[in-house]
């Protein structure tokens, strides 16, 4: 057992999280600190008044209080919602299965500005819902952040879902728990973790959700990110955004305090030789999970319906010209390279930042799931967890004008390696990784290791048996989510892109905004083709798995 | 227990090594082009820093390229107020030799942080007429201009049997209730440029009263110019339901009926003029390049490009126009303006008081 203790302690701590602390540091720690660095540091010397002074405005007030409650509703909504999807999405068999899991997750890789656009075209004035007056409302801009985020909370939970240890279940109904008992007392509370880590993600998403404010909020709201973009980049008002930001971390900070403590402190969770749940017919009692994941569906399809009715209608007939025109550079010449050129950009891309993101987040995982020994190193573990969450709460504006001004010069000459974007979304992927992963690490008993230990494997040998077959389908799942992340992802590319290499939401964005031809259409086409090669990809993926039964 | 799970490695090694088939190679895949010179020597790149409007037909960039010897690096992002801010950051260890999309709205902004330096170079006929009041200098020069202005749907005002608008005043009558959407000043170029203009109308003063009333009568603020135009403006690509929408005066080019006839119009007594410079970096790395580049923008060549590209007028006189461009995009004779200096110390202020009419 002792020679298991080479992987163990701070140094094998240390050794595991080097690699991704790296990363971290450069693409986001130090781009971060510059921004905030020249908002608060005036003439040397941190102005903390100031800040202080930034926060007892009256408008900021109001700006707080509409994030907090537009990102708490709409992550309460994604969750109730999300998790009877889950259930049906991964626990039930039925035709179309695989279809639904797809469609719910699409979403999620969208760029917010075609999803705004389509979400426009369904609520707006001339839409089929805009009897319904939503364009424009605090309503719209909660619906789209439901539509962005309850893929999060179907895969987060669905995932932990699968990988149930039925036994317990079993047992209480055994012992004659109804089955609302059954999910009362022992389903959901072996869900808690899964769905605690997803609703923490939703609201941080929400929290700093950006173009849907601003499209669908028709500007007569902010949040806390509109505010830091108009700061920025309008107003250059950096001590503003600075306390505005710091806020931000505040925030995360907190929440990811308040999340691990709503996980169990002593996880049993299963080890790898327990009996997998296998999918299961549908029973009546299954009738309102199937009513939300329906109510679920509608959300999802029908804005991306009106994405597919609009690329395929030019000049009021139906047409599929806009399709054809994909291998061209667009009206007027809009784009450097054809759309078609850019989905072969996108797709490179996003291998790297899968492969990357995996990488650094089983290391960042593995790091912080050890047991502890000693004080100090729970503390170290602790610190490293939060600070891989925190890409996903700190404004997106602020991290990107960070890189624009730090990275271009030695030490940090990145901006034209061809490994900046990839590793960029990989950064932005890498919390959906570690919250995926973790959970499941850190609810493995520790004695299966240090039996493995105490046969005589050696440390990499005991991963290999013990945790590896735990996570490999949430590997394989969450590659997946990185790789559609990766697809999507505009925020941090955009500012990122090399102009003669950009990627499939870069070009759409430019189509949209560039009159003349077909460019419009072409928009809604690329984004068709967009969503459908996700589709794709998620597919080929869930076709790798093994039949349920034999992992 | 300690026999490792071949099922599940093998699955997870082949999905993993059919994810990168997928996409044939990677790590940035073909193309990967990696040419520097940086110390040392004389420089072989010149590094222009710009907005993501940025487009040039590439058989010019290669022109560039072989009549100068430079590799031509462009890095844009953003729109002119990320430009701006971004360059304003930097200003003392310049990131680029030379920035091109600082307009006439953030121009002042720039110079106060005396981002450029003055380079010798021979304007073309024409475009002093362009330059930036209040850059003594000669710091700025331009490359193009365009004018934000109301446009109409003329088809949509035929067939209701009603007159189109023509002026600001006229966005407030009641029979245009509800027909007007515009970009929003806080969030996009030509959102602001209207702002602007009703800010030159209507007087410091006034402007504020002006836009309750118009926001009274039912106008629709949207995030940016695609939405406006693309979205809720009846003859955009998704066929609002407004027919009076805050775009360019080159956009009636863009609408032509093909009959002979375009289905839009610009009105010109709404309209802002928007002008975009070029400027060498106080500390660029490669001087030389960054005066070549300011050159070449003001060619006749790039001038001649400028609206098939860019959608923007050229600054050189004499400059032939595409076909659509001299027929329908008509420019205002005396288009509204603002004093720079008097922009960059009022932004803010105006920003926030326009913000908070929106938001109330």
């Amino acid at each position: 057992m002792r020679r298991a203790s080479s992987l163990r302690g701070l140094p094998g701590l240390l050794a595991l999280a080097v690699l991704p602390t790296a990363v971290l540091v450069v693409l986001f720690v130090v781009p971060v600190a510059g921004m905030l660095g020249r908002g608060v540091v005036v003439d040397g010397r941190p102005d903390l008044g100031g800040v202080l002074e930034v926060l007892g405005r009256p408008r900021v007030h109001r700006v707080l209080w509409f994030t907090v409650w537009s990102s708490g509703l709409a992550t309460i909504v994604a969750v109730l919602l999300g998790v009877p999807a889950a259930f049906v999405a991964h626990r039930l068999r039925f035709p179309g299965r695989s279809l639904v899991r797809l469609l719910l997750l699409v979403p999620f890789v969208l760029p917010t500005v075609v999803v705004g656009v389509a979400f426009r075209q369904l609520v707006g004035e001339g839409g089929p819902l805009g009897g319904l007056g939503l364009d424009g409302s605090a309503a719209a801009i909660v619906a789209g952040l439901v539509f962005f985020n309850v893929s999060v909370v179907v895969r987060g939970v669905g995932a932990a879902w699968a990988g149930l240890d039925p036994r317990p279940a079993q047992a209480a109904a055994a012992l004659g728990a109804s089955p609302r008992q059954v999910l009362t007392t022992v389903t959901l509370p072996a869900l808690r973790p899964a769905i605690v880590s997803s609703a923490s993600v939703v609201f941080l998403f929400c929290a700093t959700a950006f173009g849907i404010v601003l499209t669908l909020g028709g500007l007569r709201y902010s949040s806390v990110e509109t505010e830091i973009y108009l700061l920025t980049t309008q107003l250059l008002d950096l001590r503003a955004a600075a306390a505005l930001s710091l806020l931000q971390i505040a925030s995360v900070v907190a929440l990811l305090l308040v999340a691990a403590r709503a996980r169990p402190a002593d996880a049993t969770g299963r080890g790898s030789d327990a009996p997998r749940l296998r999918p299961r017919r549908i029973v009546a009692a299954d009738v309102p999970a199937l009513v939300v994941t329906a109510a679920v569906l509608t959300l999802v399809v029908a804005p991306l319906a009106m994405l597919v009715i609009g690329s395929l209608r030019v000049d009021g007939a139906w047409s599929l010209a806009a399709y054809r025109a994909l291998d061209t550079t667009g009206g007027g010449n809009a784009l450097v390279v054809p759309v078609t050129t850019a989905v072969q950009i996108s797709l490179r891309t996003a291998v790297d930042a899968t492969w990357m993101a995996l990488l650094l987040g089983l290391l960042v995982s593995v790091a912080v799931t050890r047991r502890s020994r000693g004080r100090a190193e729970r503390r170290v573990r602790t610190v490293l967890d939060g600070l891989f969450m925190l890409p996903l709460g700190v404004s997106a504006v602020t991290l990107g004008f960070g890189l624009l001004i730090t990275l271009s010069r030695p030490p940090l000459d990145l901006r034209d390696s061809p490994l900046l974007v990839p590793l960029a979304q990989a950064l932005v992927a890498l919390p959906l990784v570690v919250r995926t992963l973790a959970p499941l690490l850190g609810g493995i008993d520790d004695r299966q290791r240090q039996a493995a230990a105490s046969m005589g494997a050696d440390p990499v040998r005991a991963w290999l048996s013990v945790e590896l077959p735990v996570i490999a389908r949430p590997l394989l799942a969450v590659a997946g989510l990185a790789f559609a992340v990766s697809l999507g992802e505009f925020g941090a590319t955009s500012f990122l892109a090399r102009d003669a290499r950009p990627t499939l939401p870069v070009v759409i964005v430019r189509l949209l905004g560039r009159p003349g031809g077909l460019n419009y259409e072409m928009a809604l086409a690329a984004s068709v083709v967009l969503a459908a090669t996700t589709a794709l990809v998620m597919l080929a993926i869930e076709r790798l798995r093994v039949p349920a039964g034999v992992l | 227990m300690t026999r490792a799970r071949p099922t599940s490695l093998t699955t997870l090694a082949a999905g993993l090594l059919a994810l990168s088939a997928l996409a044939g190679c990677s790590l940035g895949g073909p193309g990967t082009e990696e040419a520097s010179g940086s110390d040392g020597a004389a420089p072989t790149k010149v590094v222009l820093v710009t907005h993501d409007s940025f487009s040039l037909p590439k058989a010019l960039i290669a022109q560039f390229e072989k009549d100068t010897g430079y590799d031509l690096q462009v890095r844009s992002s953003g729109d002119a107020g990320t430009l701006t801010s971004q360059l304003v950051l930097n200003a003392d260890d310049p990131v680029a030799d030379v920035a091109y999309g600082v307009d006439n709205t953030f121009g002042s902004r720039a110079l106060q942080a005396q981002v450029f330096t003055p380079v010798d170079v021979t304007e073309p006929a024409g475009a002093a007429a362009y330059d930036l009041p209040g850059d003594d200098a000669h710091a700025l020069r331009p490359v193009d201009q365009g004018n934000v202005c109301v446009n109409v749907d003329d088809t949509w005002f035929a067939a209701k049997g009603l007159t189109p608008p023509r002026t600001f005043d006229d966005l407030l009558d009641p029979r245009y209730r509800g027909l007007l959407v515009t970009p929003g000043a806080t969030t996009s170029s030509p959102g602001l440029a209207f702002l602007l203009a009703t800010i030159a109308r209507y007087g410091e003063d006034g402007w504020q009263d002006y836009w309750r009333r118009l926001l009274a009568n039912g106008t629709k603020v949207v995030s940016g110019w695609s939405d406006a135009y693309e979205v809720d403006f009846t003859q955009g690509g998704g066929k609002g339901r407004r027919p009076i929408v805050v775009s360019y005066d080159s956009s009636p080019a863009f609408t032509v009926d093909g009959k002979g006839g375009t289905t839009t119009s610009a009105l010109l007594d709404t309209c802002f003029q928007q002008v975009e410079y070029v400027g060498a970096l106080r500390g660029a790395a490669n001087e030389a390049g960054a005066k070549a580049v300011v050159a070449w923008l003001q060619s006749p060549e790039v001038q001649a490009a400028l609206p098939e590209s860019m959608y923007v007028f050229p600054v050189a006189e004499g400059t032939a126009l595409p076909k659509d461009w001299a027929r329908f995009a008509k420019q205002p004779a005396s288009p509204a303006s603002v004093a720079p200096e008097r922009i960059a110390e009022q932004r803010d202020t105006w920003l926030r008081q326009w913000s908070d009419l929106v938001g109330s």
